[in-house]
């Protein structure tokens, strides 16, 4: 296989003396979508923020497109090319739909004519932001203001898209809405990191699946080729696996 | 009469106010930065200017020409080396740290500058007035309130409009998610408090000419531009505008009823204010 466009490697990490990463290698590939799942506490969150450099870590933990990205500041990781849907998505509560759209648009990797996202086709995806962008973020539903956050990270024109648990707390229809558009994404040569706490989502979305535990990785392979019982035992741990 | 008089002196009181109160929306309403030093750094900045004003002989204009990017100056130098060390969610530990200059900055002026009360050398421009039918409206305060005027609704506009207004909405919002965004925070918010206090650089000239300043006048500044970024409503830009018009109103008022009720009643319509809108007037609905 050629170059990972992100890989980590012995990965360790944490909050202050409080570590939370037990050395974590995992790569993404490009056009790739790889599932990250595990249960409360497992590390799946820090991991994401270590990765884009809201936690300290080691220049040579993170490698991103060949070279050695650990510890650079979020800001910067945008422009090179990542960006994030952060868990509870926390958008900028005062602004408007488009607002929060334009705040990544400032920032972005690419000007929006020459990326391949525009808001106009986000509106096209998701019709209600359209109809929605002169509000404030706070009139929307959760369902609505995850489209937002996710039409947020796309404006940045990612190559790698992380997302921390979109699927929380939204309604079936919701979920499967916001999944739906997940291979648009990839079509449009991004690849994504999805975090999940929803196994059965999880598998149906990636191409590859790793489960953590406790800070570590205890289970990787092809999504579909990983059985319930095994991902039990790595989500439980092996000893008093219970499927 | 008397009191449309005091309405109109009250407006342009306002206008001092409304330049003290406008860095103090950016800073406090928007970032939500308690700065203690507000009023010293304004002090300090009429000082130098007063100090200037003996050795360049640059007229009013030419000296606003020059505080102002000394101004900025201070502004850039207070966020990068102090304030960006202790902002976060936590609104304690910039109060604690501005507290600190604010008695360090008050010391050190006083040790400069002595206790004298100082002003700028009177142009003339400072006793001019003309007469609206029964009623004498200075000159400098009509300057100083269209001045107010333009910079509220030049900093309103770059707060909805730019590319620096939305990054630093989005900052104060969220920083952690700005930063996901793409926004550099902490260079965003240098410039802010660079604009902030560069404001401040333009109200202390205006100070300076309209009446005297001492080391010690900070701490009052510092009260009314916090009551009149309350009293307008915490984010609003004109909300600091109208909150210093309230504030100069409700002191010229009670100026006329009692020579030594004015700044009283200032305080007692920002707490009518808290007790019955403590959202401000034009308060974004939450």
């Amino acid at each position: 296989m050629s170059t990972p466009i992100l890989s980590t490697h012995a990965l360790t990490g944490g909050y202050g003396d409080f570590q939370a990463l037990f050395g974590i290698d995992l790569e993404l590939h490009e056009g790739e979508v790889i599932s990250l799942i595990g249960a409360n506490g497992a590390g799946k969150s820090t991991f994401l923020k270590s990765v884009f450099g809201l936690l300290p870590v080691a220049p040579e933990m993170v490698r991103y497109d060949g070279a050695a990205v650990g510890g650079t500041p979020a800001h910067r990781m945008v422009r090179r090319g990542l960006a994030m849907v952060p868990e509870g998505r926390r958008l900028f509560v005062g602004m408007t739909v488009e607002e929060n759209m334009r705040v990544a648009i400032d920032n972005a990797r690419l000007p929006e004519g020459e990326g391949q996202w525009t808001r106009e086709r986000l509106f096209e995806l998701f019709p209600i932001l359209g109809e929605k962008r002169r509000q404030p973020i706070e009139d929307l539903s959760g369902g609505q203001q995850q489209m937002v956050a996710i039409s947020r990270a796309l404006l940045c024109q990612p190559r790698v898209l992380l997302c921390d648990e979109i699927s929380l707390g939204l309604a079936p229809k919701v979920i499967r809405e916001i999944y739906a558009i997940l291979p648009e994404i990839t079509a449009a040569g991004t690849s994504i990191v999805l975090v999940e706490q929803d196994v059965t989502l999880a598998r149906e979305a990636s191409n590859r699946l790793y489960c953590m535990l406790e800070g570590r990785i205890t289970l990787t392979g092809a999504s579909s080729d990983i059985s319930r019982d095994d991902i039990a035992a790595a989500y439980f741990g092996a000893t008093d696996a219970v499927a | 009469m008397q009191w449309l008089d005091a309405i109109i002196q009250g407006v342009l009181l306002g206008g001092m106010y409304a330049q003290y109160a406008l860095g103090m929306a950016l800073m406090f309403g928007v970032m939500r930065i308690v700065n203690i030093a507000h009023g010293d750094v304004m002090i300090l900045l009429s000082l130098i200017a007063v100090s200037l004003a003996g050795v360049l002989p640059v007229g009013n204009i030419g000296l606003i020409v020059v505080i102002v990017p000394i101004a900025v100056g201070i502004g850039w130098a207070l966020q990068t080396f102090i304030l960006n060390r202790v902002v976060g969610a936590d609104p304690l530990p910039s109060l604690i740290a501005t507290f600190g200059l604010s008695i360090a900055l008050q010391n050190l002026m006083l040790e400069v500058w002595s206790a004298d009360t100082r002003s700028l050398p009177n142009s003339g421009i400072a006793s001019e007035s003309f007469q609206i039918g029964p009623i004498y409206v200075g000159l400098l305060p009509v300057i100083v309130l269209i001045c107010a005027f333009v910079l509220t609704g030049g900093l309103d506009a770059v707060m909805r409009y730019t590319r620096f207004g939305r990054g630093l909405r989005a900052a104060a919002a969220d920083t952690e998610a700005a930063a996901m965004t793409g926004v550099d925070p902490k260079r965003i918010y240098a410039t802010a408090t660079a604009i902030a206090v560069g404001i401040l650089g333009l109200a202390a000239v205006f100070a300076a000419l309209r009446a005297t300043v001492s080391p010690s006048d900070g701490s009052a500044q510092l009260i009314y531009a916090f009551e009149a970024v309350i009293i307008g409503g915490m984010g609003s830009i004109w909300g600091a505008f109208l909150g210093s018009m309230v504030l100069g109103v409700a002191q010229a008022i009670g100026l006329r009823v009692d020579p030594g009720l004015g700044i009283l009643f200032g305080h007692l319509v920002f707490l009518l204010v808290l007790a019955t809108r403590p959202e401000g007037i034009m308060a974004r609905k939450k």
